[in-house]
């Protein structure tokens, strides 16, 4: 198990190599490999090819980014809530974080990224302590359908008041738009770096809980036979899986689908050990969302396709697949 | 003695017999109330206000200055739409509900509504096309959404947790083509295209009514026409069959019946949120689970959109489109009607189902 795993590891880690010299090969204009390292090792030479290069790093790095903090959460969210379902997207999270948003852009008049990031995280949080405390009522506690239906309710209501806050404001609209389908399209080094700090808190909770993850899996009470401190365990992994997807959000837009598919994919080649599919997870969703990036550019050349509409293309057909092998359990 | 028992339980039974369809009776008396006032409050209120007379002077044909104009033109055909669109909503969502026995599986949950939503951007951006034609698009495209789902979610039965969440997949994957379409169309302002996704009634003129209400009325006929063999459905298939119903024939026309009126409504204003999902819970609300609940769910549809329009016009400063409103309210609702630890009938009944 242990070589099949590590196996898989570089087999990941060789994808992410791949499809960042993709990102920054491909678009609307090609370049070929040797232009992109003479780009990268010697900097900005004025020619057309070399501009195209500088112009897909921020970005290549952004999807890389914004992909493993995404896979990450949603591998969290999926073994925290015990929900094969569990994504950002379907639970809400997304949309909170783009009321929040929206609110701080047309109320606070904040416009630079770096105080939107909080609000988006805080959003999200919101959102998704919401979701989770709703669904979890009535009889049976946090079933996948409760959740489910709850998460797109709640979404549908938030959508509601963004439009609300939105139809007035014309200026606001616009630079709204892109960033609510999900786009990495307009990233830069100065945006990334006021991410990072927030994704890197993130991804060490996320990563540190794995541990206590795989203990959870057996239950609360053997859980806490096991010497695990049940409710701090749970706290952590929920804050840097929220801290992960709020960043993520607040740097990309709303991308869905990616937390689900990737930590459902990783764990049919390595198994449910947390110390792994974490990990993993974090890889793939890398790849996946570059590799999304490059077929959204490809295919509409010479403009972009937003990666939030590629990766729901890809991921929806696999949310119900799953569906459908899932157990009806009780409501 | 025991004759007199009897003769009194039943004199009991019949009285609360009674009682029952009285109450039913009364609210749908009270609802075509409330929904004659609102669409006469549709036609008199605006930038300028006419006296009800008017409004009703213009309605029968007469020629009033001014009025013929704002009032003929402009808010009839509102009015006229939203009280379509919201009775179409209505009843098809009661009609799944009570036929799936499963107060979530409400066209809007299942990615019903998302069919018809992406078919009718498509019609109108991509095709150009307008009035009747978009129509012809969305309704078909409706079904074959509709159908798509159940044949994924068929496996050893359909009913179920499975159908949600199906229905949530293709929903999410529809909606986000609906984005696309809308976000890239050169022809929409960004801000007509969120007022169309949120639902709304301003891009509601004459051309459109004509189409909507030959679909709606037909179907709505048919649909209140099969309310009895529906509640027969209810006590399960075996019992319906030995009560006479032809149930594999009643039910397809009961689901065709309210996927074409969901993707008419839809492909006409947009899909509204939560007025197919509330529309039919309220109205059992109102009458207390007595009888079939559609004719008092549609006219509570109805209500809801006409309702929440003059709010969305008239209550803020700025006009917001009716489905905001309908969903910054619905939303509350239902998470109140899901969360509550008393439960209803209906969500006790849903979950027992899911």
């Amino acid at each position: 198990m242990r070589t099949r795993s590590s196996l898989w590891l570089s087999a990941c880690v060789l994808l992410v190599a791949v499809a960042a010299v993709l990102s920054v090969m491909f678009g609307a204009r090609t370049v070929s490999p040797g232009d992109a390292l003479a780009a990268l090792v010697h900097g900005d030479d004025g020619s057309l090819a070399r501009a195209a290069v500088r112009q897909r790093v921020p970005r290549t790095g952004l999807a890389l980014l914004v992909g493993a903090a995404l896979g990450t959460a949603g591998a969290v969210m999926q073994s925290l809530t015990r929900n094969p379902l569990a994504d950002p997207g379907i639970l809400g999270v997304n949309a909170g974080a783009a009321l929040a948003v929206v609110c701080g852009i047309a109320y606070l008049g904040i416009s630079a990224p770096e105080q939107y990031v909080w609000l988006a995280v805080g959003g999200a949080g919101a959102a998704a302590v919401l979701v989770y405390v709703i669904g979890s009522r009535g009889r049976g506690g946090a079933t996948p359908v409760k959740l489910a239906l709850v998460g797109t309710m709640v979404t549908a209501a938030l959508s509601s008041l963004v439009s609300a806050v939105l139809l007035p404001r014309l200026d606001v609209v616009d630079t709204f738009r892109f960033w609510q389908i999900g786009g990495v399209g307009g990233a830069s080094a100065d945006g990334i770096l006021q991410v990072l700090p927030l994704l890197g808190v993130g991804f060490v909770l996320g990563l540190a809980s794995a541990r206590g993850l795989n203990a959870l899996a057996l239950g609360d009470d053997l859980a806490t036979g096991l010497g695990q401190h049940v409710a701090r365990t749970r706290l952590l992994a929920a804050l840097g899986a929220v801290l992960l997807c709020g960043a993520a959000t607040a740097a990309a837009g709303p991308i869905g689908f990616v937390g689900l598919v990737v930590p459902h994919t990783v764990r049919l080649l390595t198994g449910p050990d947390n110390r792994w599919v974490l990990p993993l997870s974090a890889l793939t969703g890398a790849a996946l969302v570059t590799l999304a990036d490059v077929t959204g550019r490809l295919v509409a050349r010479p403009e972009d396709m937003e990666v939030g509409i590629v990766t729901a293309v890809i991921g929806a057909p696999v949310f119900i697949a799953v569906a459908r092998r899932q157990k009806v359990r009780e409501l | 003695m025991s004759e007199s028992i009897e003769a009194a339980s039943v004199e009991v039974i019949r009285r609360g017999r009674r009682r029952r369809v009285r109450r039913r009776r009364t609210v749908v008396v009270c609802l075509v109330a409330v929904l004659a006032a609102l669409f006469l409050t549709s036609l008199c209120v605006g930038h300028t206000v006419y006296s009800p007379y008017d409004a009703l002077r213009v309605v029968l044909g007469e020629t009033v200055p001014g009025a013929s104009f704002t009032v003929g033109r402009l808010r009839l055909p509102r009015a006229l739409t939203g009280a379509l669109a919201g009775f179409a909503f209505g009843l098809a969502g009661a009609t799944f509900q009570t036929l799936l026995r499963n107060m979530l599986a409400s066209p809007d949950v299942i990615g019903i509504t998302s069919g018809a939503s992406a078919a009718a951007v498509f019609a109108i951006i991509v095709l150009g096309l307008g009035g009747t034609a978009v129509f012809v698009v969305a309704v078909p495209a409706g079904v074959l959404v509709a159908l798509v789902i159940y044949l994924l979610t068929y496996r050893q039965g359909v009913l179920g947790a499975r159908l949600v969440l199906v229905g949530i997949g293709v929903g999410a994957l529809l909606n986000s083509v609906t984005s696309y379409l809308l976000l890239r169309a050169p022809a929409w302002d960004v801000q007509e295209a969120m007022r169309w996704l949120t639902g709304s009634l301003s891009s509601a003129f004459w051309d459109g009514v004509g189409p909507l209400a030959a679909g709606v009325v037909p179907l709505s006929a048919v649909l209140l026409a099969l309310e009895r063999p529906l509640t027969a459905l209810q006590l399960g298939d075996d019992s319906a069959r030995a009560l006479g119903t032809r149930v594999e024939t009643v039910r397809l026309a009961l689901v065709l019946g309210a996927v074409g009126l969901t993707a008419l409504a839809t492909a006409a204003t947009g899909p509204i949120a939560f007025v197919a999902f509330l529309s039919g819970p309220v109205a059992q609300r109102l009458t207390g689970g007595n009888g079939s609940p559609l004719l008092p769910a549609a006219l509570t549809g109805a209500v809801l959109v006409l309702a929440a329009d003059l709010v969305g016009q008239f209550a803020f400063d700025t006009r917001f489109p009716v489905g905001v409103v309908t969903g910054a309210l619905g939303a509350p609702c239902l998470l109140w009607l899901l969360a509550r630890p008393g439960r209803t009938r209906l969500a006790r009944r849903a979950e027992g189902v899911l």
